[in-house]
């Protein structure tokens, strides 16, 4: 091989056509799924921390699940909900739906009747779970339910009265509440739940944000944020610490370890394309540098 | 439901799927299909807000009470407490100002009501979390040991490197003085830091980039192919 060869060959290294990159990128993510790659997820720390606090739930604690994403974060945090949910019914806790998202109290609507009403049907409204469905005013939410729940919530998503419920009896803010999940990649979310009900009450907050949103919530924890789940890797270390210790779950869906596998070669992928790039720019540099 | 017909799940489905192949056509170039797509999808999410505010929030929060209202001044026993009410109707018609040009700069102030409130709610919170929280997590003992006195090499190094990051970040935001000497290489290890973070940063946003496109090619090829699952 000539010299000019090998120095074309090295700029087309660095020039490769973005729509090549997206084809490999492309058959990195459908192959694993066509041919179902998994790979085993070991649970991190501030992932476990989470599992934990619900698997040392005493039977009828109150767990406030706060639904604060879209149709378009579905993907990623969809799965974390399905395991905590599975988790909590599993533990038969006590489990409270909101959301601070418009979209949110349809998406909850939804994962009720796809999880928990198949899957637990002992599992009875007003008595075991509850949707109080979504209302405005973001922050100014919960600071206000923070020191009065009933203030802002007088009725349930179906329209009944808050003090018919056998469950909302005992909940006076959001003081009376064990855990507080929030689930979300936006504003309100985690951030807005730890600023105004974790920080100022006192309560343990929690929850699973899109992976883009995880590195600004990382410095709340331990201290302010008592776990977190990051994008779909945070989903799958749940889902696969459910399926551990719960076997009754084995069959039931995991999108986060099915996404995982896909995710994982799409990254070989792009740090191969990284580095191809890297080595061709500087292999680019020396020549020059021995030609002048 | 009628929309639980097999049939209409069957349509949607396809419709989910065109669109989604018309969407991931723009990868190979700009196309009228893909602005097709595009504008019915921000024609549908703009619809879908406005019609999910006004009867999730408008109605329920002024419409109905304001109503309820005036209903008893009429009827009896009358009640005033609705008056109050008039407030943010009235704040809310003035936003709407900005949609007729000469009377655009009334929603200024409605606007001023928003940022005003804004802060004041945000300023103690970020004030109490953000700054006295976190420079209580921040100063913490570098050397740890567990109950039984036995040292925590893993925890005493993570501490350590949360301080060290801390400063030098610290030390390269810090214009008042030139980054030269020793406060110039204390700058450069914060500028490392900040690399490494804006990394990470990027590192989980590929992730969660690629977490959409496996739900979509998951979609197509389980819901839509049936070539999976």
């Amino acid at each position: 091989m000539t010299n000019g060869v090998n120095k074309t060959f090295l700029e087309k290294m660095q020039a490769i056509d973005r729509r090549v990159i997206f084809l490999f990128i492309g058959l990195a993510v459908a192959l694993p799924l066509l041919f179902h790659v998994v790979f085993t997820e070991k649970i991190t720390p501030i992932v476990g921390a989470i599992y934990d606090r619900v698997e040392n739930l005493p039977e009828g604690s109150k767990v406030l699940i706060s639904f604060d994403y879209s149709p378009s974060t579905v993907p990623e945090i969809q799965p974390m909900v399905d395991a905590v949910l599975r988790h909590c019914a599993a533990r038969k806790v006590k489990i409270y739906i909101m959301g601070l998202w418009a979209t949110g109290q349809n998406i909850a609507d939804e994962t009720i009747s796809r999880v928990l009403k198949p899957e637990f049907p002992a599992y009875q409204y007003g008595e075991d779970y509850v949707n109080l469905g979504y209302k405005s005013g973001n922050q100014g939410l919960i600071n206000v339910i923070l020191t009065d729940l009933k203030k802002m919530y007088t009725t349930d998503v179906h329209g009944t009265a808050i003090d018919s419920i056998p469950m909302m009896a005992p909940i006076r803010n959001l003081r009376n509440f064990d855990l507080i999940l929030s689930f979300g990649g936006g504003f309100p979310g985690m951030k807005e739940w730890v600023l105004f009900a974790g920080d100022p009450g006192r309560i343990p907050v929690a929850g699973g944000v899109t992976a883009v949103s995880a590195p600004q919530l990382y410095p709340y924890y331990p201290s302010q944020l008592l776990g977190l789940m990051g994008g779909i890797k945070g989903a799958a270390e749940y889902e696969s610490e459910v399926i551990r210790h719960y076997s009754r779950f084995e069959n039931s869906s995991h999108p986060g370890i099915d996404m995982m596998g896909p995710q994982a070669v799409a990254h070989i992928v792009i740090i191969l394309f990284i580095v191809v790039g890297n080595v061709a720019y500087f292999l680019t540099r020396r020549r020059e540098a021995e030609n002048d | 439901m009628w929309m639980d017909h097999p049939g209409w799940v069957l349509f949607g489905t396809w419709v989910a799927a065109l669109f989604t192949l018309g969407i991931a056509t723009f990868l190979y170039k700009d196309n009228p299909v893909y602005k097709f797509c595009e504008a019915v999808f921000v024609g549908i999410s703009a619809g879908y807000w406005f019609v999910s505010y006004f009867w999730q929030t408008l109605l329920p929060k002024l419409g109905y009470p304001f109503y309820a209202g005036v209903k008893t001044v009429f009827v009896g026993p009358a009640e005033w407490g609705w008056l109050v009410l008039l407030i943010p109707g009235t704040l809310g018609m003035m936003m709407l100002l900005r949609l007729v040009p000469k009377a655009g700069w009334i929603a200024r102030w409605p606007l001023a009501f928003i940022v005003g409130y804004t802060a004041g709610l945000r300023l103690i919170t970020f004030l109490q979390s953000n700054a006295m929280t976190q420079l209580q997590n921040s100063v913490q003992p570098v050397v740890r040991y567990n109950e039984s006195g036995q040292f925590l090499g893993w925890e005493s190094f993570n501490i350590l490197l949360v301080t060290v990051g801390t400063f030098a970040g610290l030390f390269y935001f810090f214009f008042s003085q030139e980054h030269k000497g020793v406060f110039g290489r204390v700058a450069r290890v914060g500028t490392w830091f900040l690399m490494i973070t804006f990394g990470a940063a990027f590192g989980y946003t590929v992730m969660g980039r690629m977490s959409l496109l496996i739900g979509r090619l998951d979609f197509l090829l389980a819901d839509w192919l049936h070539l999976i699952r």
